[in-house]
């Protein structure tokens, strides 16, 4: 249930940050391959994840971390993982 | 139609404590800005912030030794906690080692490179998060006009000069989709502390060169930063204004 919410908070940052389609947003959609995102949109995105769960995240994400997010499929992984207090 | 308000801009200013940074400063608190005064030392900025207050403009100020990435770190955190963004930044800090290249040493090569052309890249790198969150900003890179057409014995400061103008231009075209403007602003030969040291038969001769026959003046480059800052040149982005009386044209 918890995983469900989470994809749903960063499907639905992705589709506003992009402004792309829900549909396109799959799993293994990568940002800048599929998405049409360009560096600076990846660096709004972070931002914007750190922003959404800051709660959950207890700090910024790194630059390192941040490279390793290249699809949704990361970006989801990576909060799960946060959260089992990795 | 030059419309130049800045009320509730957050202004940061490099070299702010004397000379084209403080007339800077007192340029956009008179635009209506409030204006982070910052130089290495806490009287110079300090004082040039109590200058500012006293006038009834809004100002504060922060000791910054630009040539440690540190410390512009910690001191963008700082000024990031009490204000949400900075809306403007410009970039003024600057020494000048001068001699010729067979006499210089590396540290003058070195301490020139950080301060002046390093620096800008750190403050930049951290204030621009919160602008592109914004989606506006402006920032203003101090150039020099001896960073286009050389110096003699001023190897080191010309080349971070030079620099300067790359960095803005590559940053400009990085930001230019987010609604924040990056720009250079190249002064010639500026009444200040830096040029008072100049001999009566140097004066002379680089006078020869300036078609307006005069040093400018601190204001004259300031104006020229606040019409960058405004909403009047939103339009306008990596590009470098000369402001120096016709002398490299």
């Amino acid at each position: 249930m918890a995983n469900n919410n989470i994809e749903a908070r960063v499907r639905k940052i992705i589709v506003d940050q992009l402004d792309v389609n829900d549909e396109q947003v799959t799993l293994n959609a990568s940002f800048l391959d599929d998405l049409g995102a360009d560096s600076l949109d990846t660096v709004e995105l972070v931002m914007a994840f750190e922003e959404e769960f800051k709660d959950e995240l207890k700090g910024e994400i790194s630059e390192t971390e941040a490279e390793k997010m290249r699809t949704v499929k990361d970006v989801i992984d990576f909060i799960n993982k946060k959260l089992a207090g990795e | 139609m030059f419309e130049c308000d800045l009320s509730g801009k957050i202004c940061a200013v490099t070299g702010a404590g004397r000379g084209i940074g403080k007339a800077i400063a007192f340029a956009l608190a008179e635009a209506g800005g409030h204006v982070i005064c910052i130089s290495k030392s806490e009287g110079s900025c300090g004082g040039s912030a109590a200058e500012l207050k006293t006038k009834g403009f809004s100002a504060e100020h922060i000791a910054v030794d630009v040539a440690s990435s540190k410390e512009i770190f910690k001191a963008c955190k700082a000024i990031l906690a009490r204000h949400s963004a900075v809306d403007i930044l410009v970039n003024n800090a600057g020494i000048a080692r001068d001699n010729v290249v067979l006499r210089m040493c590396e540290e003058d090569w070195t301490d020139v490179i950080d301060t002046n052309l390093s620096s800008c890249f750190h403050w930049m790198k951290n204030f621009l998060h919160p602008m592109v969150k914004k989606r506006w900003g402006r920032i203003v890179n101090l150039s020099s006009v001896v960073g286009i057409i050389g110096n003699f014995g001023q190897a080191n400061y010309a080349a971070a000069k030079a620099g300067i103008i790359g960095l803005t231009k590559s940053v400009a075209r990085e930001v230019a989709s987010r609604g924040i403007t990056v720009n250079a602003v190249a002064p010639g030969f500026i009444k200040t502390d830096m040029t008072s040291g100049l001999g009566d038969g140097v004066v002379a001769e680089i006078l020869k060169n300036i078609p307006m026959k005069e040093f400018g003046a601190a204001d004259d480059v300031a104006g020229t930063v606040r019409f960058l800052c405004s909403q009047a040149a939103k339009y306008i982005t990596g590009h470098v204004i000369n402001v120096d009386g016709g002398l490299a044209m």
